[in-house]
């Protein structure tokens, strides 16, 4: 029996070469044209991978083959590098992939739901059997384990996602907390929109275009506020999003609750020296993006403590089923889908 | 055979803070229930010395300032098991157990385990007087400890500079409205451990009496600061580290000078 696995990924190819695959293509019609007795296949938008099991060896060209077979772009013009991963290699790389040592932002949450799809949708389809269904229930169990007990998860890696997590830094819950969302951008609607998601029930739109406030307000479920009046609501409020080339809004310190203030206006709508104030955190385009490159860093540090815990499943679910598992000598392999086995494959 | 508890009690407390240690140096901290398990298996020692010495003395242990000093520990530690759940139990602990290491390792390194030549006698109301103002130190420990993890962490949101703890922090309204309850408690505890004095049968030496009222009204200041909204939550986490500082010199004052006049 033969454990491998086959792919491409955002480390090889890029993504205009990534999408050219697997169109179409699908667990069950890799078992039934590559001859495996097991197959699944991940597609996301990071990677195209084909892990499967067979009785004898099977090229990378014939599952490159079947992954391809559906593209109407003349196939002459691809050469991409599949990577081939076998028996323990395999087993690794599976396990690195569903933790997220393996994605383009290291500890990604996405991947693991991703990959439980394609196992089910492998599952209900009759394409994995014992062999991938151990495999991959132990990737699940590793994948959880290592956002358990490292901090590869830890902290926000997105301009909405730091503001969110750093206003729950501020103020723990934030179902009590009111926000105004000053100016209807883009950005300010991803921000707004984050912080509902985690809890927030009061919130307030102004802009000064009316109807792009109004909208906006619908939108996300919130009240609307006229331009005119939002300096008023600055008392209240527990977050202020401001994205518009405003006036700087006139605060006095803050002596009796917070005030997280996310300006991601450019030019800058709060003067910096307003972070200086009691109780007033001021985080503007460039601070956010800090700490988002902050928490990537501190993922990465991450990663040995991650490795640790996979090679210890490695080992021990390799001896597991070592005895229906026979490891091809050759462990790892870049292979090449060359033009002339395409021309073949089409003829 | 008692100080042996102690070492033991220590070593727990001291296991705590170098396993925070490690991990804050690798980057890699994480509140796991370690620190909570050191520092309660730290308390049962504790709790066992105090228990031995109180038999041996025929009273509560709080005859010199070794007694007082590991006193305090214990009240800090119990005071953190009762409080610490509610509020990410294992990272107050990683900032209790330095306190104790410290108070434990220096009352376990000085010379100031002396004992009375004649037996104390028992004396209930000067008893329950030291013991609940020890209890009320306690309080205000935690509250000096949950306000450097304010100070830390405000800190940290303020220059935009993120460590791997700040993740595992408390958010600083749940901390603030912890220290804003630990001083609520120890003031209430401390106006008792006050009053109760008055009871002791024991002539009131002025200067003490005189600091502990000025403690009394440091605490009051910083409650009614709060209370009116004069003060900013990062000052009156900043005034819980003065406040102790000052309550741990009055403590170390008291036991001195009762020490030195032979006064349990």
């Amino acid at each position: 029996m033969n454990l491998f696995c086959i792919g491409l990924s955002h480390h090889t190819v890029n993504v205009a070469t990534r999408e050219q695959f697997a169109r179409g293509a699908t667990a069950e019609s890799i078992v039934r044209e590559a001859g495996c007795t097991e197959a699944l296949l991940l597609s996301t938008c990071n990677r195209v991978e084909v892990y499967a099991v067979s009785k004898s060896r099977i090229s990378t060209d014939e599952i490159a083959r079947c992954l391809l077979r559906k593209i109407d772009t003349d196939p002459h013009d691809y050469a991409p590098p599949f990577y081939r991963y076998e028996a323990e290699r395999c087993v690794q790389h599976l396990f690195r992939v569903a933790s997220a040592l393996d994605s383009m932002v290291v500890g990604e949450s996405e991947i693991l739901g991703q990959a439980k799809k394609a196992y089910e949708s492998a599952r209900t389809s009759g394409a994995v059997g014992p062999y991938l269904h151990r495999l991959f229930q132990r990737a699940f169990r590793v994948a959880k384990q290592v956002r358990t007990h490292t901090d590869i998860a830890r902290g926000a890696v997105s301009v909405g996602s730091v503001a969110v997590d750093l206003a729950q830094r501020i103020f723990g819950k934030l179902s009590c907390c009111k926000v105004l969302v000053l100016g209807a951008g883009e950005t300010s609607e991803r921000t707004a929109r984050a912080l509902i998601s985690r809890g927030v029930s009061d919130l307030r739109v102004s802009n000064r275009s009316t109807d792009r406030a109004v909208e906006l307000a619908q939108t996300v479920g919130g009240g609307f506020v006229a331009f005119h009046e939002w300096p008023a609501q600055c008392r209240e409020i527990d977050i202020l999003i401001t994205s518009t080339a405003s006036e700087t809004p006139l605060l006095r310190e803050r002596l009796d609750r917070p005030l997280f203030i996310i300006d991601i206006a450019v030019p800058r709508d709060v003067d910096p020296g307003v972070n200086d104030m009691e109780g007033v955190y001021l985080y503007d385009i460039d601070s956010l993006q800090s700490v988002a490159e902050q928490s990537l860093a501190l993922r990465r540090q991450q990663v040995a403590a991650a490795e640790v815990i996979i090679a210890e499943h490695v080992t021990d679910f390799v001896d597991s089923i070592s005895r229906g598992l026979h490891p091809a000598p050759q462990t790892v392999e870049h292979a090449s889908l060359g033009k002339n086995s395409l021309r073949a494959s089409e003829l | 055979m008692d100080r042996y508890l102690l070492v033991v009690s220590t070593v727990c407390f001291l296991a705590a803070v170098v396993h925070t240690a490690i991990e804050l140096r690798a980057g890699v901290f994480r509140p796991m229930r370690f620190n909570f398990f050191a520092v309660a298996l730290g308390f049962i020692f504790q709790t066992a010395f105090l228990s031995m010495r109180g038999h041996e003395l025929g009273r509560c242990p709080l005859t010199n300032l070794f007694e007082v000093f590991i006193f305090l520990a214990w009240s800090v530690a119990a005071i953190y098991i009762l409080v610490g759940p509610a509020y990410r139990l294992s990272l107050m602990g990683a900032f209790t157990a330095p306190l104790v290491v410290l108070l434990q390792g220096f009352a376990l390194l000085a010379p100031i385990d002396i004992r009375h030549p004649v037996r104390v006698p028992s004396n209930p109301w000067l008893e329950f007087h030291a013991s609940i103002s020890l209890v009320a130190y306690g309080a205000f420990a935690l509250a000096c400890i949950a306000g450097v993890m304010y100070l830390v962490q405000e800190r940290q949101l303020k220059t935009h500079h993120l460590h791997s703890i700040f993740y595992h922090l408390p958010p600083l309204t749940d901390l603030f409205a912890a220290i804003t309850r630990l001083l609520w408690w120890g003031f209430a505890l401390y106006t008792l451990g006050i009053v109760s004095g008055f009871f002791t049968g024991h002539p009131l030496p002025r200067v003490q009496v005189g600091a502990a009222l000025g403690v009394w009204l440091l605490y009051a200041a910083i409650l009614q600061g709060r209370h009116l909204r004069w003060l900013a939550p990062k000052r009156v986490a900043a005034l819980c580290i003065i406040g102790f500082s000052a309550a741990l010199t009055l403590l170390w004052g008291i036991t001195f000078t009762a020490q030195m006049h032979s006064l349990p």
